[in-house]
């Protein structure tokens, strides 16, 4: 017993730190309450403002809605124009089984193109990255491509492929395939030449570089890409919808605007901002599984 | 490859030998080099002489230093030894058969640790295992004791960007032991790191490579390093790179931190200092 009360009290200051003498359990005064005192206050900040950071998107949204509900009639600005959120929620209410269908066919356009766009994008980067012949040739006239607006293809693909999904699935396509390729290159490009001498001597060939290092460390940089493509799929398969189309989202607001329904043209406007943040969020989430972050 | 079977069959620890003569561990190669010079040529066709005629021979087993100022080759000499770019003319043979390409006896520590943040501590340590085909399953227990032996046991499942750089660099060490590898070439391994830490990691490097028994060629920028941590100094000159001084560096093992002070010591770092003098990569006053 006697020992093992020296050994507590031999082993006090240590724990108490240098200087300490107070005891160090339950003391009111002294540095340890101190501390105490500071990280309670500091836990209380951090978790208010949290808290608002957390809430502050949906505050400010809700504010800007009230505001445009109120001056709306105030301005008796007609629902032609510009209706109302409430009105525009009651009219997402009465037609939502449309808006859905839409949706799915707008969806459907996006994803297709951008499946493309990567299963394409992606093989040509490695060409342009591999092959010295083929990055001096083939990218200059992909960067040319790039400079043609892909609403001007638009009427030509209409007459090439008809009114049905391909046409948008193609315009789509083209406009999310080359930020797909650049990221690639630049990510693939990115890797530093002792990171390859390092896998050289363990006798690692081009393949095994490739997976073990080049790739991984690209991913960032190719999900970059990832979702700057998906964001413009969205843009291209809506244009496309414009252009030509028999459902969709973009041809529901071009009727909506024949019939002079702004309220559904509106809706409809929300449901394609829904399908932008819906498959955003998907690419980001496949991110946080599969890329570590540097 | 036929080496690559034997290495996996190979006892993975040596008996610890701190306590016996220099024996070379039961791996360790020799490395000759005959008149090995490297010239590069740069585009508008100058030609820049990094090496010229090294010639010398290190035995199984020996920790050799390679000191010399900053563009004197050494790093050229470090691709050559591992087999990552050719010699302009003469060769390099290990066991007296010559290094062409990278060689599974020959593993490389670099000055920046190069580890890969995608991957956790003991996965890093494993890459060569995976890459050579070895059977990762095979080696993770000696990864851990490697581990282990540098301390980081509680890091092993970590990710390496939550660890600090002298930890890094000793994760990078343990990746390259994990091939048992006959000859280490280390590129100033702790160039990075403060002066306590470097401290700290000569005298963990001295500890492993006593169990380890295999053979060291470590480049490096501080003379003190090098005379520590060294069976013999090899002190170069300026580009063209050539050996100015070839020094036996005869003091009893396991040195402690203290040898710094030991007159034998101090000897030693003099006599190297002054051919740097004498060459004009150091100038007195």
């Amino acid at each position: 017993m006697p020992d093992a009360d020296k050994t507590s009290r031999s082993c006090a200051p240590q724990r108490d730190g240098a200087g300490a003498k107070a005891q160090p359990v339950a003391a009111a005064t002294g540095p340890r309450a101190d501390l105490r005192e500071q990280r309670e206050r500091r836990r209380r900040r951090n978790r208010t403002r949290a808290v608002l950071e957390n809430a502050s998107p949906f505050l400010i949204s809700a504010l800007l809605l009230a505001l445009w509900q109120v001056i709306v009639p105030l301005a008796q600005v007609p629902q032609l124009i510009l209706p109302t959120p409430l009105q525009i929620i009651a009219k997402i209410g009465k037609s939502y089984p449309l808006l859905l269908a839409d949706t799915k066919v707008t969806l459907l356009e996006v994803l297709y193109g951008f499946i493309a766009a990567v299963a394409v994008g992606i093989p040509i980067a490695l060409c342009v990255f591999y092959s010295r012949i083929f990055a001096k040739s083939i990218y200059p006239i992909l960067v040319g491509l790039q400079t043609i607006p892909k609403v001007a293809l638009a009427p030509l693909l209409v007459m090439w492929f008809g009114f049905g999904l391909v046409p948008k699935v193609v315009i789509s396509f083209l406009i999310a395939f080359f930020p797909i390729v650049i990221t690639t290159v630049v990510g693939l490009s990115g890797l530093d030449r002792e990171m390859v001498y390092l896998v050289r001597s363990m006798g690692a060939n081009e393949f095994q570089t490739f997976i073990k290092i080049r790739l991984p460390a690209a991913l960032p940089s190719i999900f970059g890409g990832f979702k700057v493509a998906i964001a413009l799929s969205v843009v291209g398969a809506v244009i496309g919808e414009y252009i030509a189309a028999e459902s969709g989202l973009g041809y529901r607001q071009l009727t909506a605007n024949i019939q002079f329904d702004s309220a559904l043209n509106f809706a409809a406007l929300i449901f394609i901002a829904l399908c932008g943040v819906i498959t955003f969020a998907a690419i980001s989430g496949l991110e946080r599984v599969f890329v570590r972050q540097p | 490859m036929s080496s690559t079977a034997e290495l996996v069959l190979r006892p993975h620890n040596q008996p610890n030998r701190a306590d016996q003569a220099c024996r070379p561990g039961l791996h360790a190669v020799s490395i000759t080099l005959d008149n090995v010079t490297k010239v590069y040529e740069s585009q508008s066709g100058d030609e820049v002489w990094a090496l010229d005629r090294l010639d010398f021979a290190i035995d199984a087993g020996r920790f050799v230093s390679v000191v010399g100022p900053s563009g004197c080759g050494k790093s050229t000499l470090l691709l050559m030894l591992a087999g990552l770019i050719p010699v302009t003319s003469g060769m390099i043979r290990l066991n007296g058969e010559a290094v062409t390409r990278p060689h599974p006896q020959i593993a490389v520590v670099f000055q920046r640790d190069l580890l890969l943040y995608w991957r956790r501590v003991l996965d890093n340590v494993l890459l060569p295992v995976e890459i050579r085909r070895w059977g990762r399953s095979k080696f993770v227990k000696q990864a851990e004791q490697l581990l282990d032996q540098v301390g980081l046991t509680e890091f092993s499942h970590r990710f390496v960007d939550e660890l600090s750089g002298g930890m890094r660099q000793r994760v990078a060490i343990c990746r390259a032991l994990v091939q048992n590898p006959g000859l280490l070439i280390m590129d100033e391994p702790f160039g990075a790191l403060d002066a306590l830490t470097r401290e700290q990691m000569n005298v963990d490097l001295q500890k492993i490579w006593l169990t380890v028994a295999n053979t060291v060629v470590f480049i490096t920028h501080s003379i003190d390093e090098a005379v520590f941590l060294s069976d013999r100094v090899l002190v170069m000159s300026p580009r063209p790179g050539r050996v100015l001084l070839d020094l036996a560096i005869d003091l009893p093992r396991p040195r402690k931190l203290n040898v710094r002070s030991d007159m034998r010591f101090v000897g030693f770092v003099d006599q190297i200092r002054r051919v740097f003098e004498a060459s004009g990569t150091l100038r007195g006053e």
